[in-house]
């Protein structure tokens, strides 16, 4: 991946929260993934890149940010699978808003969720990953890419 | 006037149906994906849908197509994260009236249904 293309992701995710309303969200500077080293949060939205480029896109979130996106789209009440939900829509809009830059042939699977902390994220050894720090509301979440060249 | 919401995910089918303003809708329906859109579509005629891409079953796309071979004149509404041209041009060819892009406010989401149906009529 090159700078056009990590910043491409940076645009879209404070676009996001940009358009949810409230409070700019704020991404501290990109970089690259350590084997061994993802930020995971409580719930993570995997979206799998296939046709012009392959790879992988995780949202990770705490619960409380999620439920701030919950709060801010009008819900007055919050459970697990609406937490679980809306990451994995989190993580389905930002992959398909890049299709803007990468073209039609960009394709991106259906969200799996995963809840919980495991202790790795498990990604393709060969392609250098980065990692999109994001601060909203006082919560965090990250966004990793994971794109063969 | 029925609405068919067609969205994989539950959030995103209550922020349509809560941030709706037009009081011409007396009733919306729901569906998970695009088979079950096409099983609702046939069973309750819906006079307007909106139509998620990605989701599991069936996408969007196809759903058209089969929702259009129904009723050639159906009025949807794709709204979807799909950020491209031509995913935009192939929705409308096969029979979508118009497109809004994910994520979206109340404002464009009102915008955006009330126009489909001022053209439908």
């Amino acid at each position: 991946m090159n700078e056009g293309e990590i910043q491409a992701f940076v645009d879209i995710t404070v676009n996001y929260f940009n358009q949810i309303g409230g409070e700019a969200a704020r991404v501290e500077p990109p970089y690259m993934r350590k084997e061994g080293d993802s930020p995971i949060h409580d719930y993570t939205g995997v979206i799998g890149i296939s046709g012009s480029r392959k790879g992988a896109i995780y949202f990770t979130a705490t619960s409380q940010l999620l439920a701030n996106v919950l709060t801010a789209h009008g819900e007055s009440q919050v459970t697990e699978p609406m937490l679980a939900d809306m990451v994995g829509e989190i993580a389905n809009t930002i992959s398909g808003n890049a299709r803007f830059y990468f073209g039609h042939e960009f394709m991106i699977s259906v969200p799996v969720v995963l809840l919980g902390r495991p202790s790795d994220i498990r990604l393709p050894d060969k392609i250098r990953s980065f990692v999109i720090p994001i601060s909203w509301q006082g919560q965090k979440a990250h966004l990793l890419v994971c794109l063969e060249n | 006037m029925k609405l068919l919401i067609v969205d994989d995910s539950s959030v995103v089918r209550r922020a349509i149906q809560r941030h709706l303003e037009t009081g011409r809708v007396t009733e919306v329906l729901e569906a998970r994906n695009g088979l079950e859109a096409v099983s609702m579509f046939t069973m309750h005629r819906p006079d307007i849908v909106t139509m998620d891409i990605t989701m599991p079953e069936m996408d969007g796309i196809r759903a058209v197509e089969e929702l259009v071979k129904i009723r050639p004149d159906v009025r949807i509404l794709i709204v979807s994260a799909m950020a491209d041209k031509h995913t935009a041009i192939q929705a409308v060819r096969k029979g979508a009236k118009g497109f809004l892009l994910k994520p979206f406010n109340p404002t464009e989401l009102n915008e955006a249904i009330e126009e489909i149906l001022t053209d439908g009529h």
